[in-house]
């Protein structure tokens, strides 16, 4: 098992890494803000991951839950508030592409920074 | 057997990111993405975060979905094929994720209880909850009393993306047919199932949202999770009634008293304890016994995170359904 250790903070690389060619290689914007979500939740599984104690269970005590070994709140909470304040500025962007759509007629950057050289 | 099913998820959830950036077509690509985020939101689960798995699959799989083909229905829905060369950005992801792996290398192994995060503050929560805050949802007590600050913070920052997204396209041109706007107006209903299924769904959609609201201190929940279920359940409504009957149920200033409301009220919390002779967003002195005071004020916080969310996201919404191409 000690090779798999590791591999979720493999998946976080290689998800990072995805998102991360989408936001330099895709001139879309659309594309774009779709790679900066997936830049995100890949930050979000290293959080989560990092959390996890082996053999542990969620945060909740219960009286069942009598002397239970548990996984880290606080990675958690920090991730909570990230998703949503991920999904507003995802929200912003989009709504700055709308507008960039409505001014330019494109949402391609490379045809946008034609025109904005012209 | 969890770890192996982890992994086959997170294999999964690679190849779902690598055809969501392959994709020419974006309405492919949105879709792919709800996958990928439902994906993720089971892995957190396995990974006993079963709160921040709740807010990921209302977030993530539901809203966002909705706002990328809202974006999607008045921009375009096909990507351009590229004209440029991508071998340098092939060369720096590849050259950046080799540096991150090789980092990894360092990193404690998946589980170890004995790893620096493990026996930092994390311990002190668990031990000191029950004494101190005394309720069973650690998440809920961290996040609503001892990073109250925090989340404040966080509660302003969805505030003021509503305030941006309101200023880009709140009121500016709605250009449109009566053809157009008739077809907004009426939604899916000539579609019978969505409709049916829909008007089964909505009511035990809010429902769910508002125990997942007042829950939130028992199991898993919150105002961020139950204020997305529920801007959720009232999109589906707005889809599929059309928007003029979503806005008759809430208009549009209500959305907006409740954007500021919620977010205000967090703060008051904060006040008050400051009156009463405690610290900002010290919640102790709200009543005579402190651990009283520390409900009392979660429960008062996270009905303004819940408002606050709800009505930030649906005014979201509106927005761009509002506007016409």
């Amino acid at each position: 098992m000690d090779i798999l250790g590791l591999f979720n903070y493999w998946v976080f690389a290689i998800l990072l890494m995805i998102g991360f060619y989408a936001v330099l290689a895709k001139k879309n914007l659309v594309k774009k803000l779709i790679g900066l979500a997936l830049f995100q939740s890949a930050v979000f599984l290293l959080y989560i991951t990092v959390g996890k104690v082996e053999g542990g269970t969620a945060p909740i005590f219960s009286a069942t839950a009598e002397g239970d070994l548990f996984s880290n709140p606080l990675p958690q909470v920090l991730i909570l508030t990230a998703i949503v304040v991920g999904i507003s500025v995802t929200a912003l962007g989009l709504g700055i592409v709308v507008r960039i759509k409505e001014e330019y007629g494109s949402i391609e950057e490379d045809e946008i920074l034609e025109m904005d050289q012209q | 057997m969890t770890e192996l099913f982890g992994i086959f998820l997170l294999t999964l959830l690679v190849i779902t990111a690598v055809a969501v950036v392959r994709a020419q077509n974006l309405f492919v690509a949105v879709m792919l993405m709800g996958i990928a985020s439902l994906l993720i939101a089971v892995n957190f689960f396995l990974l006993d975060a079963a709160d921040v798995a709740l807010t990921e699959a209302a977030v993530g799989a539901g809203i966002s979905t909705v706002l990328f083909l809202s974006a999607l229905a008045l921009t375009v829905d096909r990507e351009k094929a590229p004209k440029t060369k991508v071998g340098l950005a092939i060369a720096v992801t590849v050259v950046a994720g080799l540096v991150i792996f090789y980092a990894t290398l360092g990193e404690p192994r998946f589980g170890d209880p004995n790893s620096p995060v493990q026996t930092h503050v994390g311990p002190w929560y668990l031990e000191k909850t029950p004494e101190l805050v005394d309720i069973p949802n650690v998440v809920t007590a961290v996040l609503g009393s001892y990073r109250g600050y925090d989340t404040l913070g966080e509660v302003f920052v969805v505030f003021t993306a509503g305030i941006g997204v309101l200023f880009l396209l709140g009121h500016g041109r709605v250009r449109r047919s009566l053809e157009e706007e008739t077809r907004q107006n009426e939604g899916l209903r000539h579609y019978l199932i969505p409709r049916v299924i829909g008007q089964l769904l909505i009511p035990f959609i809010i429902l769910f949202g508002l125990y997942v609201q007042f829950h939130g201190e028992y199991g898993p929940g919150g105002g961020f999770q139950a204020g997305a279920i529920i801007a959720a359940g009232m999109i589906l409504y707005a889809l599929l009634e059309g928007e003029k009957h979503a806005l008759t149920v809430i208009p549009q200033k209500v959305l907006l008293g409740m954007m500021a409301g919620g977010a205000l009220l967090y703060t008051t919390v904060g006040i008050a304890g400051m009156l009463m002779g405690g610290n900002f967003l010290d919640y102790s002195v709200l009543n005579d016994n402190p651990v009283i005071g520390q409900q009392t004020g979660i429960i008062l916080i996270e009905a303004g995170v819940g408002i606050t969310v709800t009505g930030t996201l649906l005014a979201i919404f509106h927005a761009f359904a509002a506007r016409g191409d």
